[in-house]
């Protein structure tokens, strides 16, 4: 098999690489998202320490 | 033999630096799964005979939709014991596992929608599964919104649950749907009393992938709760140290 016919899948690229890309996306953003809560409530933390 | 007191890990300043160290490795064996599973699905299973390559949405399809139930189940589970038991680390449990939840939800959705227009020529049908599983993503926008509406922690913490548990019966709708109604979502590919409708690589890849998404689950449900722990102690003198710590 091509590396063409492997991304064309057989026709169906629109919705397989959808699939998978819409996914993929949606994964990065939760991994991102929840990254930067922990970095904040960190940085919260640290705010509220230093002024008991 | 040294014996673990387990319940240490019941309160949330022993549990914070372990779920810590847990998220790093669960979030690890996840890239490895997902990195093999991939690989099966994309480059080494065949071509389906009847669907030609569509059906290649499978091994994202059916994991996600898979961890939508089960990470409700878990998320229940929590909830009931924070009510049962006035447990504040299992309450944040259950709050921490609501927004991965609904991702899984809405992943099975989208690629279910985006493999239902070649298969079967529609996007959306108002089909019992594909309702069911829509009304599983409303109800984890639901208790999210619930938990937002209430300030007072404790508070939310109840009212959540009491949802949580409600929307259990949601679940058996779920999976019993293909049998209960003829629609048109076809039957499960996979069950625990018959042997698996599809060839075996197609099966070792979906589950590779099904065992990716549980790791990522837990990996990123840690991680979160490390950070609500934080927002929700974060007057408590033990927390300061804790940060200063890492």
């Amino acid at each position: 098999m091509s590396l063409a016919e492997f991304f064309a899948m057989g026709g169906n690229a629109f919705y397989v690489w959808s699939a998978y890309g819409l996914a993929a996306l949606l994964i990065a953003g939760e991994i991102v998202a929840v990254r930067s809560r922990l970095r904040n409530a960190r940085q919260a933390v640290r705010e509220a320490g230093g002024s008991t | 033999m040294t014996s673990i007191n387990w319940f240490r890990y019941a309160s949330p300043v022993s549990f914070f630096p372990a779920a810590g160290s847990l998220a790093r490795v669960f979030g690890v064996a996840a890239a490895v799964f997902a990195a093999i599973g991939l690989w099966l699905g994309l480059g080494v299973a065949p071509t389906d005979a009847q669907q030609g390559e569509a059906y290649r949405i499978i091994f994202i399809h059916v994991p996600a939709a898979w961890m939508s139930m089960f990470i409700y189940a878990v998320m229940a589970g929590w909830a009931a014991v924070s009510l049962a038991m006035n447990a504040r680390l299992s309450a944040m449990m259950a709050q921490a596992l609501a927004p991965t939840g609904a991702l899984f939800t809405a992943i099975a959705l989208v690629t279910g929608s985006l493999w239902g227009r070649p298969a079967w020529g529609t996007y959306w049908a108002w089909d019992a599964r594909m309702t069911s599983e829509l009304i599983l993503l409303f109800l984890y926008l639901g208790y999210m919104a619930l938990r937002q509406a209430i300030d007072d922690p404790r508070r939310a913490d109840r009212a959540s649950a009491v949802l949580a548990l409600v929307g259990v019966v949601n679940l058996p709708i779920i999976y019993f749907s293909v049998t209960w109604w003829n629609t048109l979502h076809q039957g499960a590919s996979v069950s625990l009393t018959a042997a698996p409708r599809m060839a075996a690589i197609m099966l070792t890849a979906m589950l590779v992938m099904a065992f990716a998404a549980w790791f990522y689950a837990i990996a990123v449900t840690l991680t979160r709760l490390r950070a609500i722990i934080l927002e929700r102690e974060k007057r408590a003198s033990w927390i300061g140290e804790l940060v200063g710590a890492e």
